[in-house]
């Protein structure tokens, strides 16, 4: 509150004491708040992700967990459910990580006016419906929690392929989250974060193709990241309450882990796969579980899985399971129906790396 | 600062209901009513008829129309109401979660529109 008092100071003569200096205050400590954030993350803008402890930077000190509140309130605030789900990604992005609305805008294919209007909408609901500023109660954390990692990992995955500057962003919120809030799905975001972006640098190649995982060259992935991430989820995986996200680290710590894919743990990878589950049902995981199964036990094994997920319906419009099931095909050298596939899977996909991947496959049958 | 919530909830599921049913059903209400009553969260309720004796009424050029039914025929249906008094948006979804509709059918927390008085 110290920046806050001595802009007060500064300005009440000038402009006579507001009618409630309380709320004042906590207004302009709300925006010094924010001001202190966009420093430290322009500060920390060097790829040396470390921590305040870490940097040597004050530990927030007791005079300063308002501050600290504020921060994680705004967080909460920005991410609430009952705000539309885009204008959440469009309010944290302005106002957390203070990009300007053209920046958000350009991120997510839309025009500037067209995101101003979702933000202001999104600011009336704010006020008109009373959406307080405030951090949930215990009851209520695991759902609006759930929320703000949604937010945090939609950014993430915008930034996937072409956008290194939104991973960053996303990395950094929640590791901010994780200093905040250090609940295990949090510390379990954050490591699934960085360990899938440290395999960045080596997931495409110069023509902007999408270079698959057993192709990398893995001597060049980031091993600071994966070392950190992989202790991270050491951490969730032995805190009571982690959950999807974790669980998805943990896979990804595994292939961190592996000096190649024939070298990985695939045993575990399934096993971890059916744990997820458990928890977390969906057609997506149950695929990516097929793709595992078929480098444990061979291609036929997961190509099996594969035509059963299929012949219920539910991903027959999804590009990575038309892929999927035409890699295991060209490795059973079917090579019409394998041809037939990447082609459904072409006509499907949308991000470029992977068409070009798909073509690639194509021209090599 | 007030809040209604409108409990839509499918009500056929009513008409289907077993006594036992319609029993736990009424219970669940009181004790619900009785519990934002003690928090002096309430302000009004109430339960309404199913939409087989609603009556939809519009006046077009000064002439008045009357007709059968709902004025938008959806799955799940008006089916009450409470009119609450909570602190911001969190409070007022707590009392909603706890509102027995809430279980099976969908409530929608509206903020009412205070006008300054004159």
């Amino acid at each position: 509150m110290q920046d806050a008092f001595t802009a007060a100071v500064e300005r009440w003569p000038v402009e006579g004491t507001p009618a409630n200096p309380r709320s004042w205050l906590i207004s302009t400590g709300r925006f010094k708040a924010i001001d202190r954030l966009r420093k430290t993350r322009r500060e920390s803008a060097s790829p040396d992700p470390l921590s305040w402890e870490e940097r040597g930077d004050h530990r927030p000190e007791p005079e300063d967990y308002d501050v600290v509140d504020d921060r994680l309130r705004l967080i909460f605030t920005c991410c609430h459910p009952a705000l539309n789900p885009d204008a959440q990604v469009a309010l944290t992005l302005r106002e957390v990580c203070g990009l300007t609305t053209e920046q958000v805008a350009a991120a997510f294919l839309t025009t500037a006016p067209t995101l101003a209007q979702r933000i202001v909408r999104a600011k009336s609901k704010i006020r008109d419906a009373r959406i307080p500023y405030e951090v949930p109660e215990r009851p209520d954390l695991p759902e609006r929690l759930a929320s703000v990692l949604h937010v945090i990992y939609l950014v993430f995955n915008q930034g996937y392929f072409t956008r290194a500057d939104l991973a960053t962003e996303a990395i950094r919120l929640g590791r901010l989250l994780v200093e905040l809030l250090p609940e295990p799905e949090a510390v379990g975001l954050l490591a699934l974060m960085l360990l899938h972006d440290a395999r960045r640098a080596t997931r495409m190649n110069a023509a902007g193709t999408l270079i698959p995982l057993e192709e990398q060259d893995r001597s060049r992935w980031n091993g600071e990241q994966i070392k950190e991430g992989t202790e991270l989820v050491e951490r969730a995986l032995t805190s009571r309450g982690f959950g999807p996200y974790t669980l998805q680290a943990a896979i990804a710590a595994l292939h961190a882990d592996a000096t190649s894919s024939a070298a990985t743990d695939w045993a575990q990878i399934v096993g971890l796969y059916d744990v997820l589950l458990r928890t977390d049902p969906s057609p997506v995981i149950e695929l990516n579980r097929a793709a595992a199964v078929a480098m444990r036990d061979g291609p036929e094994h997961g190509l099996a899985l594969i035509d059963a997920i299929l012949a219920r319906g539910e991903l027959e419009t999804y590009h990575l399971a038309h892929a999927a099931r035409a890699d295991l095909l060209r490795r059973l050298e079917r090579r019409p129906e394998s041809r037939r596939a990447y082609e459904r899977a072409l006509e499907l996909a949308i991000e470029d790396p992977e068409r070009r991947l798909i073509q690639r496959r194509l021209e090599e049958l | 600062m007030r809040y209604l919530c409108l409990i839509y909830e499918d009500e056929k599921w009513w008409e289907k209901a077993t006594e036992a049913d319609l029993q736990k059903g009424m219970a669940d209400y009181n004790a619900f009513t009785a519990s934002i009553k003690k928090a002096g969260k309430y302000i009004g309720g109430e339960a309404l008829q199913p939409t087989k004796s609603a009556t939809s009424v519009r006046v077009r050029n000064g002439k008045l129309s009357t007709t059968d039914g709902p004025y938008v025929e959806t799955k799940e249906q008006l089916g009450g109401y409470y009119l609450i008094n909570a602190k911001d948006l969190n409070d007022a979804v707590q009392v909603a979660s706890r509102i027995p509709g809430a279980q099976h059918g969908t409530v929608e927390v509206r903020p009412i529109m205070e006008f300054n008085q004159p």
